[in-house]
């Protein structure tokens, strides 16, 4: 399936312009404009896709980008709808942190953002409440919570090794889960 | 050389998050701060940024670092470096995505890597209440009420969160609840 990839930039360029809060906020919006308006994929593409960036690493949003672009138009394909994600975030980024720089010295942004740290403390931990809620429960969930949380909090290990490690622990127990319930 | 560094801080960044948004947090909290290439409260400053600007959260965080440490230069190799690793996996995994889908490998890790990642956020989140509450911080801005206010916008913050309220709105709300303290204790 062959598709203008000009149209695939400008596409994911809109995407990653209007996207607020990344990752899941833009399945709704691929789903509308990539399956229904455009059909360069369908809606069970957009199910897998999920299901793909949600165990590989990388932002979920740059998984989807660059999977729709593949599935619409190869590796340029894949090429231009990522760079077109990622284009608008950069180009503002880049000039709010100019902006916030050349005013950083002024009393009200300084209270502003004294504030506003309380406020994002709140969105923290309602977001890791969410995440909570929807991860799988079960001992070998609560060891490795429990498990990562001491490790990076108090033990101060490289996140790395932890993450490897908590993977490795995940693969070993299901293994001995699995043969446990074939017996 | 900065450039080489922040591409490749990032690369790693990339390459071990999973589960996307915040799962980024940790490692940015730990490369970056690390470094000393950001303060930990400049941190807590763009998460606020990122929350009110369009994007992934992680890219508007490697621009912003890449941004704040090495300019326009800076910002293209830190996003360039967060980007490559999905980008390549993706590339990977497509090919053989059904092989990948039913892969017991793949499921066996993800069942130890969902529960990390909130048991490595949670550890982010104790740095982000150590940096803002602790009344010793030396960013404090006025060091007298800033435990005080702090716990009184955070306690508003979670009530409108509760309530449903939108991120963007709730980052407004604290920006002028900051702003009213400020100028009530301090003038």
């Amino acid at each position: 399936m062959k598709t203008n990839k000009l149209q695939l930039f400008i596409t994911f360029f809109k995407i990653g312009l209007f996207t607020f809060g990344g990752g899941y906020a833009m399945v709704p919006v691929i789903s509308e404009e990539i399956a229904h308006k455009k059909k360069w994929i369908t809606d069970d593409d957009i199910l897998e896709i999920v299901a793909i960036a949600e165990s590989t690493p990388g932002p979920i949003a740059i998984n989807m980008a660059t999977f729709v672009g593949w599935r619409a138009s190869g590796l340029a394909g894949a090429a231009l709808a990522t760079f077109g994600t990622v284009l608008p975030s950069f180009l503002i980024i880049f000039t709010i942190s100019g902006i916030l720089d050349a005013f950083q010295g002024l009393k009200p942004l300084q209270y502003a953002f004294f504030g506003i740290r309380a406020g994002v403390l709140a969105l923290l931990i309602k977001a890791l409440w969410t995440m909570y809620k929807k991860c799988p429960k079960g001992a070998v969930s609560y060891i490795v919570m429990a498990g990562s949380f001491i490790a990076a909090a108090f033990l101060k290990i490289d996140l790395i090794i932890i993450i490897i490690c908590c993977a490795a622990f995940g693969l070993i127990s299901s293994f001995i889960l699995k043969r446990r319930a074939g017996k | 050389m900065i450039f080489i560094s922040l591409f490749l801080t990032f690369f790693k960044i990339g390459l071990f998050t999973f589960g996307g948004g915040y799962a980024m947090l940790p490692l940015i909290q730990e490369a970056v701060v690390q470094q000393g290439w950001v303060s930990e409260s400049r941190i807590i400053d763009f998460i606020a940024v990122s929350e009110s600007t369009p994007g992934p959260f992680a890219i508007n965080m490697a621009t912003y670092v890449g941004t704040a440490t090495g300019g326009f230069f800076g910002a293209v190799c830190a996003t360039l470096g967060v980007v490559l690793p999905s980008f390549i996996v993706i590339l990977i995994v497509a090919r053989f995505y059904d092989k990948y889908k039913n892969s017991s490998i793949v499921q066996g890790a993800m069942t130890g890597l969902k529960p990390a990642v909130i048991g490595l956020i949670g550890s982010a989140v104790l740095t982000v209440v150590r940096t803002i509450l602790l009344p010793a911080s030396p960013e404090a801005v006025f060091p007298d009420t800033e435990f005080f206010c702090t716990l009184v916008i955070f306690g508003i913050s979670m009530a409108l969160l509760i309530k449903k309220v939108h991120p963007i709105v709730l980052i407004g709300v604290s920006a002028a609840l900051g702003i009213v303290f400020g100028y009530i204790f301090i003038g």
